[in-house]
């Protein structure tokens, strides 16, 4: 139990504390989007890297290969890149229509504009 | 940058290389690395690089707007075809053993017939993508100037 | 060829293939009357599916013919074909009303998107619910998120984008650790078949990734549904969705969160692990009251009509957990039956909602003052619906409450009795806030002379309303199914 035989580990969970990190702390919206971005990343590698046997091949039946490594963990995760891509790609869509109608991607500036917008809206 | 002979000249020789090689990687993906989704994406480069090089509107006469809208719903189709054609042949949804008379083959037909609808939603969707960042930061910088 | 062994398979698939189709019509009108008619489609299969499984089988559908646990399963159980009756059966009935309802909402060159992201919104709750396979999941999960984030950010109002942003974000986080959850599990297990998963934990030698596990997954899910205090994003979301969106949204989303809750922690996790060995229910108890009583009393301050409905969610989704916290046959059958009853009531209010919102023209209550005397039978019917959420007998919400109230007994728990009739007072606060300010006040002048609504408004909102009313004097349907499940869900680990 060494820290070098955990390293894949050690890497998913920086990524993942890090990318949580970037959404929580940033006001700006595009880099709560790319601390989403991270976080996700953080996921492929928990499957990837269990996936990987050291001297496996890919699995294709062949007679000199004994030892094939999961292709399973790689599937599933490109399914969840084409999520994370989508994912991305509407948050920023948003981002673009919220700079457009709002003038600002700064959370707390639009979070006064809400408010205000409630206040006329209340006052009406 | 329409106007650099040296990007246009590389693009030109490029992109049929590139869409080849989508092809390549299309076609080789039952045997190795590859497969609709990165074929898609190659594919849906090719297009991009035309649009970097010679401007929006000249990708946008190659592929329009309307057949980008169209193959990302008609991949969606084949893909749920092949499965409904396992169906009507009298096997479960996604089936492929029952497209053809011998198992084996019909699982390659199977195989390919989703792949090509995938290959057909990725590339369409990347190009939508593409199309509408690229469309509005334009219309934006138009109204600005 | 019979298509009786294929209805798992078309229940989702029917659903799924209108949305390109709908994409490809680029008609509005077309591709409502093609997603109408697939949602009217599946809400019939759906029925079928509930026949089929009333006698407690359990179906298996091997997707490609690779038989589990290797291929895809779709498995449907008595609580799986519960809930696809509540999801399929509220799509039916919201649809027909959305065709008037974005006339008035959305610009007209995007109905035919608007439909598209319908079908696979409703594609992903159906196949949350009728899947066998934990990555499956998240991937519907995925498919039915991402198709709300788009149906939440078409609302006229601008801060339905930030609505809709905050939703993506909060949304997507909940969803990977999802999706962690179920890695942990399948490194564990080396299997991703939920029943699979389930025979193989007992023999899983280290508990810990097991137990990290269950923790990711529970925090995932109760950001998807809204437990307190992770519903922070629920409220802008409802609010300034358009109202079918809304409608929709409040009677499915949640609950099928809900529905992947419980199936994890029943048959996956198992009842010991979850509620015998750790400290679970009692947490979840006490975040249950603390939705009941905190997002009720927050309900009564809210100047906005759609947005106290929302609170309210967040109360009611306290009472679907509280029941789950229990841990009993009883309690569990409360929770069911919430889970149906709440989707029923809610799309009620909401829809009667956005018939008040197609007037008055905007869901604000200072702009809803004098609605009742203007418009009488629509606000009658969300005081209705009000009853319901308070727990007035004759209505469904009385049902839960009932069968909640009898869980409390059984676990010789009175001051939960006493914790449930008090925050039922809060909910009398709430909806009497809107019956003052919809009768006591003068309406504004500026309400408009012609107040008739087309019927394809008002039919299926006074559907709901009458299902709530019939489902709260004759609840054999419900209830009979609700305790079905519950025993199926229980007799799966014991």
């Amino acid at each position: 139990m060494s820290l070098a035989s955990h390293f894949s580990y050690w890497v998913t969970i920086f990524l993942m504390v890090a990318g949580l990190f970037i959404v929580i702390a940033r006001g700006n919206l595009i880099k709560k989007l790319v601390g989403l971005a991270i976080f996700q990343t953080s996921v492929y590698l928990l499957y990837i890297a269990p996936g990987k046997l050291i001297g496996g091949t890919a699995p294709i039946l062949a007679e000199e290969f004994k030892v094939y490594s999961s292709p399973l963990p790689h599937v599933l995760i490109l399914t969840a890149i084409v999520v994370g891509v989508a994912t991305l790609a509407l948050g920023l869509a948003l981002v673009v229509r919220i700079r457009e109608t709002y003038g600002s991607i700064e959370e707390d500036e639009i979070l006064a504009a809400d408010l205000a917008d409630g206040e006329t809206e209340a006052g009406r | 940058m329409k106007n650099d002979l040296v990007l246009r000249v590389v693009a030109k020789l490029f992109i049929p290389f590139i869409l080849l090689f989508a092809l390549y990687v299309q076609f080789h993906g039952e045997l190795g690395p590859g497969g609709g989704f990165q074929a898609g994406v190659i594919a849906a480069a090719g297009v991009v690089l035309h649009a970097l090089i010679f401007g929006l509107d000249a990708a946008r006469r190659i592929v329009p707007e309307r057949l980008v809208e169209t193959m990302l719903a008609a991949g969606v189709l084949i893909y749920a075809g092949v499965g409904v054609a396992g169906l009507l042949l009298g096997g479960n949804f996604l089936d492929y053993f029952v497209l053809s008379g011998d198992p084996v083959y019909g699982q390659l037909r199977g195989i390919f017939w989703v792949e090509a609808g995938v290959f057909v939603t990725v590339s369409g969707v990347m190009l939508k993508i593409f199309y509408m960042f690229a469309a509005r930061g334009r219309d934006e910088d138009g109204e600005e100037a | 060829m019979s298509l009786a062994p294929h209805l798992p398979a078309l229940q989702v698939v029917l659903p799924l293939l209108t949305a390109p189709a709908a994409v490809l019509l680029r008609s509005g009108g077309a591709a409502f009357l093609l997603v109408t008619a697939a949602a009217w489609g599946a809400f019939a299969i759906s029925l079928g599916l509930w026949q089929q499984t009333a006698g407690g089988e359990v179906i298996s559908y091997a997707i490609g013919n690779w038989p589990p646990p290797w291929g895809i399963e779709l498995r449907v159980d008595r609580l799986s074909a519960f809930v696809l009756v509540l999801v399929a059966g509220m799509a039916a009935v919201v649809l027909p009303y959305c065709r008037q309802s974005i006339e008035r909402e959305i610009p007209r060159d995007q109905h035919y998107l608007f439909y598209a992201m319908f079908a696979l919104c409703l594609t992903g709750l159906l196949g949350i619910t009728i899947t066998g396979d934990a990555f499956n999941i998240f991937v519907f999960l995925e498919i039915s998120s991402l198709a709300t984030y788009v149906l939440i950010a078409l609302g006229r109002d601008r801060r339905a984008l930030v609505a809709a942003y905050q939703y993506l974000i909060v949304g997507t986080i909940g969803a990977t650790f999802i999706v962690i959850g179920i890695g942990l599990l399948y490194l564990t297990t080396g299997t991703l078949n939920l029943a699979d998963i389930g025979t193989r934990l007992p023999q899983v030698s280290g508990e810990r990734p097991v137990l990290a596990a269950l923790a990711f997954l529970t925090v995932g899910i109760c950001l998807k549904l809204a437990l307190f205090p992770l519903h922070q994003w629920l409220p802008n979301a409802y609010t300034f969705a358009p109202s079918a969106v809304t409608a929709f949204l409040a009677a499915t989303a949640t609950k099928v969160s809900v529905y992947v809750l419980l199936r994890f922690y029943f048959s996956v996790f198992g009842e010991s692990l979850v509620f015998d060995r750790l400290p679970l229910p009692g947490i979840m108890l006490l975040l249950s009251l603390a939705a009941m009583f905190v997002a009720s009393a927050v309900a009564a301050f809210q100047d906005d009509l759609k947005r106290l409905l929302a609170y309210s969610s967040v109360a009611q989704i306290g009472y679907i957990t509280l029941g789950l916290s229990f841990d009993s046959q009883s309690g569990l059958t409360a929770t069911i039956v919430h889970l149906f009853n709440h989707g029923l009531t809610k799309g009620a209010l909401f829809m009667l909602a956005g018939c008040l919102v197609a007037v008055a023209g905007g869901s604000g209550l200072a702009r809803l003052a004098g609605i009742g005397r203007a418009m009488p039978v629509t606000a009658f019917g969300i005081v209705l619906g009000g009853l319901s959420l308070i727990g007035v007998p004759g209505t469904v919400g009385f049902v839960s409450k009932w069968y909640l109230v009898l869980a409390a007994l059984e676990k010789g728990q009175w001051w939960l009795v006493m914790a449930i009739v008090g925050s039922s007072l809060l909910a009398v606060v709430y909806v009497w806030r809107f019956v003052e300010i919809a009768w006591f006040r003068e309406p504004p002048a500026g309400l408009p002379a012609d107040r008739r609504l087309p019927l394809s408004l008002q039919a299926p909102a006074w559907l709901l309303v009458a299902a709530t009313v019939y489902f709260g004097l004759d609840a054999s349907f419900t209830v009979g199914s609700a305790a079905a499940a519950a025993e199926q869900l229980l007799g799966m680990t014991r």
